[in-house]
């Protein structure tokens, strides 16, 4: 439906209007206006699941124009001031109270960036749902896993730039990780820090991984995941393609234009998400301790580890499944099972379209069984990352087992159990609640 | 789509309107905090502070420079020969009155540009491009000026020259004279600079 | 009609189920973390001041400058910024900023960080943040109590080098600098509660008075425009109701033309 099948804008005579007319011959303006917006037919069944592809787009915005301004006042220096506290802590607090309007932006970003993975995870959980990874979206899904492993890296060099105790030892600890890998582990955990322990090399690489290379592929992957979408159409609850009951003019009987009707809609959602946002941005900032954890208001201190290191909450699943991991296979220790379990976990969702074997997409015409599996599945993925939130107990190790054997039947059964499952009849037509 | 022929409908006209004002009105609203981060912050503010100098050590004839928001401040103790060179120069200056007032406060807008004639307080930079320029305070061509030349300042980037008083000489790339500080004596020999008297 | 109406009604009380579950979860996780970060049973003392009361903040701003802007530093604030608390220019240079210092300069002490670490066996932290630092005792808002209990539950310790120690903060580096007005605690090995040995220039009730209004400075040093902060929230949920409303009703409009 994109591309360049549209006629080119004719001048109505007018000043603006020859302008347009020279602009649109050199350039796909209005085509692109029309394939992505004004004629981009979306299913007309979208419920509230489908707020939040745009709320990620809208996040990603506040992000990078918060980071842009961040930038300015931020140093990334781990050397100690004269006070006796490094520079970069120093400068974040320096944001906070000496910057006209800085503690706004910088709450704004820290905010965000948990208000990104609820956006995500919640836009995940649609695609779930709907069936929206399957057969012709396969390629905007696996863009989108990629976004989601972005993202993960992201968050991660971000996260350390604060130089406060959390940072620092959560750095420590990922990045000590890949000395689980054989052989070259520990050469490619020093690669990574640049020096013996995490310090002013790490922060400094860090940074600009943070601020140039992850945004770029995080922008460039969003761009490919939309042209992606909107090459095959937009899913919907029902699972229904639209595109099969067309009208005379080869218009989806099911569609409407994305602009102005999801537009319209869109703007509702985005505001109910800022008065969420704002709600805690001004009330709340730390999120209970979730979205600035109170170790970080301690200035990094490599001599001393805080008593209890958790990731940050988006995280926590995966560390879950990763201290889940105990038993020693085929020679290898734990640690290293550990880090491949805690990868796998993450990567499985890509093969998601693969997996799944039903005769439908939306969960509204697949049986009980897909649904109880289902529910339990997300059961799971919150226990496990309430769990990634507390220290090491016998009885939380053996939950986080359970969950994490689970977790890893939900996907690799998927092609057995789909075909298990009982389905409803798919009507032709959409449905409107 | 769009050509054909549509019923105008006030009701929607008026929403388009009145979100497009609300959510205007909420984007100006989220750029204050953006545009103000732009501004001086607090640091900046303190190291711009007002500054406390002693001039009692100052000769005759010399000058010494204090550094007030990072840039130089100049204080010449003025000769009497400097002090006489001023109304020769009337008119060979743009300004010879100090008429621009944006360059001076009002206690500096006089014939030495200054609150005591012997001691010109003025700030460093051209008013050109902002170099700043430097002393020729020798007469005539020894210091490799023209040999009509009375003393004064010579802006090292454009060639713009200043007198005693910081007025700029006439066709000189400079628009304006060297920008007097508001400053006060405390005391005979000391001077705040970048702060007015109180309750003057 | 009906139906659609209840399929509606179920929905949301569907979510709203689903939302109070989760929130059920998290108010779980955090007092867990509470035990597990502390190591169990420290019992900590409400602090029941408020950042909005200015007269206590003022109070406390005088104390901690007399007692511990001389080992720890606030470095992170500005002796201006007290300004905001009601004090007039004046009163802040005659009574905080010292000799040789500008009232825009920030409150860091003079010490050097390697020489206290020699004194006192570890660097005085800086303390701007440290009630924020300080939530990890439970939620960020126990950081306030963990400083209460901490700064009234020094003792006499013979086997210190400083000669004190504290009930909550074991083996702790730092010396009580507020003994003569607190008096003196010995701990009794057997009942584990203080007992008064020495008597200090105040009475419990005025100390108690005293370290919370140092709380409550401490508190509002720790971002000093959170007041502010939650005034704007109520002004841009304010507006974010209002712009919510006329959105809604666009949408309506364009929507009642979809089937």
């Amino acid at each position: 439906m994109a591309g360049g099948t549209f006629k080119k804008y004719e001048s109505d005579g007018t000043m603006s209007g020859a302008l347009l007319e020279w602009f649109d011959k050199r350039f796909p303006l209005t085509s692109m206006w029309r394939g992505h917006l004004s004629e981009y037919y979306a299913p007309k069944n979208f419920n509230f699941w489908y707020f939040f592809g745009s709320l990620a787009l809208l996040v990603l915005v506040i992000q990078v124009v918060t980071g842009i301004f961040l930038v300015m006042h931020y140093k990334p220096d781990a050397a100690v001031n004269a006070a006796g506290v490094p520079v970069a802590f120093a400068s974040v607090e320096y944001i906070m109270r000496d910057v006209p309007g800085g503690w706004f932006i910088r709450y704004m970003h820290s905010t965000g960036a948990s208000a990104f993975f609820i956006v995500v995870y919640l836009h995940m959980f649609r695609g779930l749902i709907y069936g929206s990874y399957r057969k012709p979206r396969e390629l905007t899904w696996l863009f989108g896993v990629g976004i989601f492993l972005v993202l993960m890296g992201e968050a991660f060099f971000g996260y350390l730039l604060p130089w406060g105790q959390m940072s620092y030892w959560g750095a420590q600890v990922i990045v000590n990780l890949f000395s689980a890998i054989p052989i070259i582990g520990n050469d490619l955990s020093l690669f990574i820090r640049g020096d013996f322990v995490v310090g002013d090399a790490t922060l400094n690489r860090f940074f600009s991984f943070h601020v140039i290379a992850f945004p770029l592929i995080l922008l460039g992957l969003v761009a490919a995941h939309i042209l992606a979408l909107h090459e095959t159409g937009s899913n919907n609850p029902d699972g229904i393609d639209i595109k099969e009951n067309k009208d005379e003019n080869g218009i989806p009987l099911d569609g409407i234009p994305f602009h102005p009707y999801y537009t319209v809609k869109d703007i509702v959602g985005v505001v109910a998400f800022l008065f969420i946002f704002f709600a805690v941005l001004f009330f709340a900032p730390e999120g209970g301790g979730y979205f600035l954890e109170t170790p970080n208001f301690y200035p990094a201190d490599p001599l001393k580890t805080p008593p209890h290191i958790a990731p940050v909450w988006y995280f926590t699943p995966f560390y879950s499944i990763l201290r889940a991991m105990v038993w020693n296979f085929f020679g290898l220790d734990a640690k290293f099972w550990g880090v491949v379990a805690m990868g796998a976990s993450v990567l499985v969702f890509a093969f998601l379209p693969w997996l799944d074997n039903a005769p439908v997409r939306s969960i509204r015409y697949r049986g009980p069984l897909t649904k109880t599996l289902l529910t339990l599945f997300v059961i799971c993925f919150f226990v496990l990352g309430y769990l990634g939130t507390l220290s090491p107990t016998p009885m939380g190790e053996l939950i986080s087992q359970i969950c994490m054997v689970y977790y890893f039947a939900f996907f690799f059964g998927m092609p057995w159990w789909t075909r298990m499952d009982t389905y409803k009849q798919v009507p032709d037509r959409v449905t409107m609640h | 789509m769009s050509n054909q022929p549509k019923k105008i409908d006030c009701g929607r006209r008026r929403l388009i309107l009145a979100t497009a004002a609300v959510g205007g009105a909420g984007a100006i609203g989220a750029l204050v905090p953006f545009v103000s981060s732009l501004l001086p912050s607090e640091r900046a503010k303190a190291a711009g502070a007002p500054v406390e100098v002693d001039i009692s050590k100052l000769g005759v004839g010399q000058m010494m420079t204090v550094e007030w928001r990072g840039k130089p401040v100049w204080i010449i103790h003025r000769s009497p020969a400097m002090l006489e060179t001023l109304p020769k120069l009337k008119d060979a200056v743009a300004d010879p009155d100090s008429s621009t007032e944006s360059q001076q406060p009002a206690y500096a807008q006089n014939a030495t540009r200054s609150i005591k004639p012997e001691y010109m307080v003025v700030i460093g930079i051209c008013t050109h491009l902002g170099c700043s320029p430097s002393q020729k305070f020798k007469a005539g061509s020894e210091e490799g000026m023209a040999g009509d030349w009375l003393g004064g300042f010579l802006c090292p980037c454009h060639g713009s020259t200043f007198d005693f008083a910081g007025r700029v000489f006439k066709a000189k790339p400079a628009p304006t004279n060297l920008e007097v500080p508001p400053h006060y004596y405390i005391s005979d020999t000391r001077i705040l600079i970048g702060e007015e008297k109180k309750g003057a | 009609m009906q139906n659609k109406l209840f399929n509606k009604v179920k929905r949301f009380y569907l979510f709203s189920l689903m939302l109070v579950a989760v929130a059920i979860l998290f108010s779980f996780a955090a007092p867990m973390q509470t035990a597990s970060a502390s190591g169990g049973d420290v019992h900590l003392d409400k602090w029941e001041g408020s950042v909005s009361d200015l007269d206590a903040v003022r109070n406390g701003a005088k104390t901690f400058n007399k007692y511990c802007l001389n080992c720890h530093g606030a470095s992170f604030l500005r002796y201006k910024n007290l300004v905001d608390l009601g004090f007039t220019e004046d009163q802040v240079k005659a009574e905080f900023v010292p000799e040789g210092r500008k009232i825009g300069d920030l409150m860091s002490i003079a010490a050097d960080p390697a020489e206290q670490k020699v004194w006192f066996g570890a660097t005085p932290p800086d303390l701007t943040v440290i009630v924020r630092a300080r939530g990890e005792a439970g939620a960020p808002g126990a950081g306030a109590d963990w400083l209460y209990t901490y700064l009234r539950s020094f003792y006499r310790d013979a086997n210190r080098p400083t000669g004190w120690n504290n009930v909550i903060f074991e083996n702790v580096g730092m010396p009580n600098p507020l003994w003569e007005l607190q008096g003196q605690f010995a701990l009794n090995p057997e009942t584990h509660k203080l007992e008064k040995i020495v008597e200090g220039t105040m009475t419990q009730a005025q100390y108690d008075k005293t370290i919370s209004d140092l709380v409550s400075f401490m508190v509002w040093m720790a971002e000093p425009q959170q007041d502010f902060r939650r005034q704007l929230g109520f002004f841009v949920l304010g507006f974010l109701i209002i712009f919510f409303g006329v959105a809604y009703a666009l949408k309506k409009n364009y929507w009642k033309d979809v089937h």
